[in-house]
């Protein structure tokens, strides 16, 4: 199907089921222990050997010896895999470094070795006793100092490296109110709560993958690649997923050192990989500095925007390019954007939840408020003098939906703005000063070609099969309440399966692209069922209703089951989008509020409340969708006051590589979060008229907490995390 | 984890006698610790003695007024004693401020004294650290040491003692009972107990070869307020940037003991001499001869500042 003019009306706009908060169709599964993780094929594989990785012991440089005889020689080793012994691999289109490094070393905690055992006790005892002697080469770790020497990336997601309208200088030179702020963001890991893990099976040449990837065929695909075989002999299964953020796009070590472990022990090889490893084994998102410039007359119009951003990654390849924030967001004549990407000896930066628009909108939205005092105008008020009905670049092409200025207002008036204190550290409640933020939340609304395959049994039931994942955002339960809306059967009458190499390739998940994306895939494979029912059945498919398990046509019915005469009816068919998403402009608004509490004497700081309004078309289930962005509320908190991957300089790797050095919120640092979606379809998306969640409700919580600490404390902090030793020196004299 | 042999022990005198026989002998209780170090390979013993059988799971009032803790009572049940929560309050909420539920039901009170630092230098068998490989070097001192100590410092390490509950028994002269290979029992003071790193950071504690842990006790109550105050970068289960326990009395005298800024139990006692002076004037002798790096500086004024907070909830 393609879907190249905006949506009418259609099955999807009666929400008899989509559109209501059920609960996931999975959650039995998972709060009884039953739904079989990557590690968990217990009854598939039974008698698995355990593999486990060796990660370099330096950053940069090479294996002088590798020596493994103790390895082979302690009890219950089977096999051990090496670059060596592994001969020549490819590397997957999306992979930067190689996953299986040596002699070469290109980044700390570089897979070097797999030792594989009967059991995991005696392949982690065995690993230690591998005697690996490197030569160490100095290596590039501290992007501040590689800032200058940073080069401008071919283009970066969805844009140009640099852009430029108007006369940004001379624009910004005449302002009578300008703001020149640089602020910078850390490394953050994904520190999702299941780690990597496989497991590899080969049946002569072919070969099935249990893993935990949010992208089945980019998965399929760069396996095949690396281990030089066709991709029509692999066969990916990831049904359920412990948290991906980002982090599971790809294809990782564990998967391909589980398929070349099996190989060589000639058995089912699992593969997990310990937290410690990670951190600096897997990827991360990029550490930026940001250099913004705003210029605005007195009315607090602003006239010129300058954003400038620094990232860096080995070998110079991806931008974490915040610049993608400020570009749509707000109105002015005269603009600049510029990217450059440091060239580091680190891990590899990658995608993480909100790539670039997250730490984008923890710099902007800072340099917002900034402004807005400035000009002695309210935040949200300056943001709604400047908000914009068309892309500020391109003025021709206007945003298919946005109310930011709604999102900003209800809000305001539903958290109580008002009672924010113009002055900041003028509101104190005992030893705590008390403050309020804001932020606007912004995030492009991508679609991708999807496609699913529907069957309809005998008995009523209807399944679905595509490839598309459950991260933990509820797919399962979207697919199958669209499936039951299109084929006017009960939730209860629909099967999903997902995540599996044999099913449909689907969008996948990421990008926030995936709920809008796999369910317009669905909505496609039952458009077809549906005609094909109405052929058989004699009906008009245009005009028939499917309901209660019927299809009903003027006063004619028949049950959908009598249309199924040989075990099942099979339809399947993908969505794909024509250039709507060129013409206008598809994206998701925001507004999120803080109240922050911080302590006058040790600057500790405590949330207090939250409140996120997010408009992003039609909402599929605001159960499954308000837990998307309560979720990211949370992210976005950690990111705001704890989550800092610590760069060792000298040896070039993240120190704080487990979930004791690295904190990212625990309960006690979340209160009550509120969330609100606008009422509102959007008919350019997508049949489904719907849009993603899950990044938008990352974007702007940190800043907005920053913020929040700002309007507490009177203290501006630029770097994150806004950690209570920057605070501390403009505290209150405490005696 | 290596191989290790295991047993468990009859007797406290057997215990320690068993680990003085069989080389690489640890004592295993909650294993809280232990268990993840064994599993990095940080910790390698060749023979676990599991003294969790030993009737040691009590608190007994002693006869000058005191509590005996026996070395096997657990964090939480430490914390939830009534006679804890009246008379020692401040050793209650350090232990609440440690950890999580989970790991307090299973972590002993002779195992909390013992924890060993959680520097990432430590952790990470491919850094230099002079506590896990003696003789290699610090990682940690022109490393990232934003958690590190700040008092009491050597060039050879600059680690920081983990514990909440050790902080307050420091602050309540706990005296640590032990029992010794040789069948005989003694008394070590808590102001003993550890140790600064010097050149032996290895060296974290008092206790010989062999030696076990049977009880603390506790001197009769100091009555006052007992606060314990521990700042970190979260709310809830995360190791102290800074720590202060305090026992402040109605006339501004009092003790206080702080965590998160040496190799132990940090306490002056002529710092508090101070006390009803104020914070400044508290902290002064208390960080004499601090010796931070650019990336813990702050812990100083964090200390007085955290002191201060302490202090003016004594007086509310």
């Amino acid at each position: 199907m393609k879907f190249e003019t905006a949506a009418g009306e259609n099955p999807i706009d009666r929400q008899a089921v989509v559109g209501k908060g059920v609960d996931r169709i999975d959650g039995p599964l998972k709060t009884t222990g039953t739904a079989t993780y990557a590690f968990e094929w217990h009854e598939r594989i039974t008698r698995p050997a355990y593999g486990h990785v060796i990660g370099a012991g330096i950053a940069k440089g090479r294996i002088v010896s590798l020596d493994l005889a103790y390895v082979r020689q302690a009890p219950g080793v089977i096999t051990v895999v090496t670059a060596q012994s592994a001969g020549p691999l490819g590397k997957g289109g999306r992979n930067n470094a190689t996953l299986l490094g040596g002699p070469v070393i290109e980044h700390y905690h570089q897979a070097v070795a797999l030792v594989v055992a009967e059991t995991l006790e005696q392949a982690r005892a065995a690993a230690q006793l591998a005697r690996i002697q490197y030569a160490r080469e100095p290596g590039t770790f501290d992007l501040d100092a590689e800032k200058d020497g940073a080069t401008r990336p071919d283009s970066i997601t969805g844009g140009p490296a640099d852009t430029a309208i108007g006369d940004f200088a001379t624009a910004f030179a005449e302002a009578p109110v300008r703001l020149d702020g640089t602020y910078t963001t850390p490394g953050q890991a994904h520190a999702m709560m299941e780690p990597h893990a496989s497991i590899a099976a080969w049946e002569g040449d072919r070969l099935t993958l249990w893993t935990s990837n949010q992208m089945i065929d980019w998965g399929k695909q760069d396996l095949a690649k690396t281990l030089n075989i066709p991709a029509d002999n692999i066969r990916l299964i990831s049904p359920y997923i412990g948290g991906g953020f980002g982090g599971k796009l790809f294809l990782r070590a564990d998967a391909l050192l589980a398929a070349l472990g099996a190989r060589a022990a000639k058995r089912p090889v699992k593969v997990a990989l310990t937290r410690p490893l990670m951190f600096n084994n897997t990827t991360h998102r990029a550490a930026t500095i940001q250099r913004i410039r705003i210029g605005a007359g007195a009315d607090g119009r602003i006239v010129a925007i300058g954003h400038e951003n620094w990232s860096g990654d080995l070998n110079g390849l991806k931008a974490e390019a915040g610049v993608r924030y400020s570009r749509p967001l707000y109105a002015g004549a005269h603009r600049m954007s510029t990217t450059r990407v440091a060239a580091l000896d680190l891990p590899e930066a990658n995608a993480m939840r909100a790539p670039s628009d997250a730490p984008g909108s923890m710099a902007l939205e800072i340099a917002i408020d900034e402004m807005a005092e400035k000009l002695k105008l309210d935040p949200v008020e300056f943001r709604i003098i400047n908000d914009t009905l068309v892309d500020p670049e391109k003025p021709e092409r206007a945003f298919s939906e946005r109310h930011l200025k709604e999102c900003l207002n209800q809000g305001a008036r539903r958290f109580g703005w008002h009672r924010r204190a113009a002055e900041p550290a003028t509101r104190r409640e005992g030893a705590w000063l008390i403050g309020l933020g804001v932020a606007a939340a912004f995030r492009d609304s991508p679609v991708t070609t999807s496609a699913a395959r529907v069957r309809l049994d005998g008995r009523g039931i209807v399944t679905v099969e595509t490839d598309m994942t459950d991260i933990g955002t509820g797919s399962y339960t979207i697919i199958a309440q669209t499936a039951a809306e299109m084929m006017g059967v009960p939730l209860e009458r629909v099967v999903v399966r997902l995540g599996d190499s044999s099913f449909p390739v689907s969008s996948g998940s990421g990008g926030q692209w995936g709920a809008n994306s796999s369910t317009s895939g669905v909505y496609a494979a039952c458009v077809k069922l549906r005609e094909n029912l109405a052929r058989r059945l004699g009906f008009d498919a245009e005009q028939a209703v499917f309901e209660d398990g019927e299809i009903r046509q003027g006063g004619r019915r028949a049950a959908l089951s009598e249309a199924v005469v040989d075990g099942e009816m099979i339809a399947e068919d993908a969505i794909e989008f024509g250039d709507l998403d060129d013409r206008y402009k598809l994206s998701t608004f925001g507004a999120h509020f803080v109240e922050v509490a911080v302590h006058s004497a040790t600057a500790e700081v405590r949330i207090r409340r939250m409140l996120a309004v997010c408009s992003a078309g039609r909402i599929l289930n605001p159960k499954t969708a308000r837990s998307q962005v309560i979720g990211a509320m949370t992210m976005g908190v950690g990111a705001a006051l704890m989550e800092e991957l610590a760069v060792d300089k000298r040896y070039g790797f993240f120190v704080n590589h487990d979930l004791a050095g690295y904190e990212v919120p625990v309960h006690a640092d979340i209160p009550h979060q509120e969330v609100l979606f606008l009422e509102e379809t959007d008919p350019l998306s997508s049949p489904m008229k719907a849009k993603g969640v899950g990044e938008l409700g990352i974007c702007g919580v940190s800043a907005a907490v920053a913020n929040a600490i700002y309007n507490a404390t009177g203290v501006r902090v630029r770097d994150y995390p806004v950690t209570l030793d920057k605070l501390l020196e403009g505290m209150p004299e405490a005696i | 984890m290596k191989s290790f042999t295991y047993e468990r022990a009859a007797s406290p005198a057997e215990a320690a006698a068993a680990a003085a026989r069989v080389p690489g002998a640890r004592f295993i209780a909650g294993g809280t610790n232990l268990l993840d170090l064994m599993r990095l390979e940080i910790e390698t013993p060749m023979h676990l003695i599991d003294v969790n059988g030993l009737d040691l799971d009590k608190i007994e009032p002693t006869r000058d007024g005191g509590l005996r803790i026996g070395a096997l009572v657990r964090n939480t049940d430490l914390a939830a004693d009534p006679r804890v929560r009246r008379d020692y309050a401040v050793l209650s909420r350090a232990l609440l401020a440690g950890a999580s539920g989970q790991l307090r039901n299973k972590a002993t009170t002779a195992g909390n004294l013992l924890q060993r630092t959680r520097c990432p230098y430590f952790y990470d068998t491919n850094q230099p650290c002079n506590k896990r490989l003696p003789g290699s070097g610090c990682g940690a001192l022109e490393g990232f040491s934003r958690q590190h100590a700040v008092v009491g410092v050597s060039k050879a390490c600059i680690a920081t003692h983990p514990s909440d509950m050790a902080i307050a028994m420091r602050l309540l002269d706990a005296t640590v009972e032990t029992a010794r290979p040789d069948g005989s029992t003694r008394r070590v003071p808590i102001a003993d107990f550890h140790r600064l790193p010097g050149d032996t950071p290895h060296v974290e504690h008092a206790l010989a070869p062999g030696e076990l842990i049977t009880a603390v006790t506790l001197p009769k109550p100091l009555g006052g307020t007992h606060l314990y105050h521990k700042v970190r970068d979260r709310a809830s289960y995360a190791f102290a940037l800074v720590s202060v326990a305090a026992v402040i009395q109605p006339d501004g005298n009092g003790r206080i003991a702080v965590g998160g800024v040496a190799h132990k139990p940090w306490r002056v006692e002529a710092a508090e001499a101070e006390l009803p002076r104020g914070a400044r004037a508290v902290a002064g002798p208390l960080l004499a001869d601090a010796s931070p790096t650019h990336h813990n500086a702050f812990k100083l004024t964090l200390v007085q500042r955290t002191l201060a907070a302490v202090l003016a909830e004594a007086r509310a």
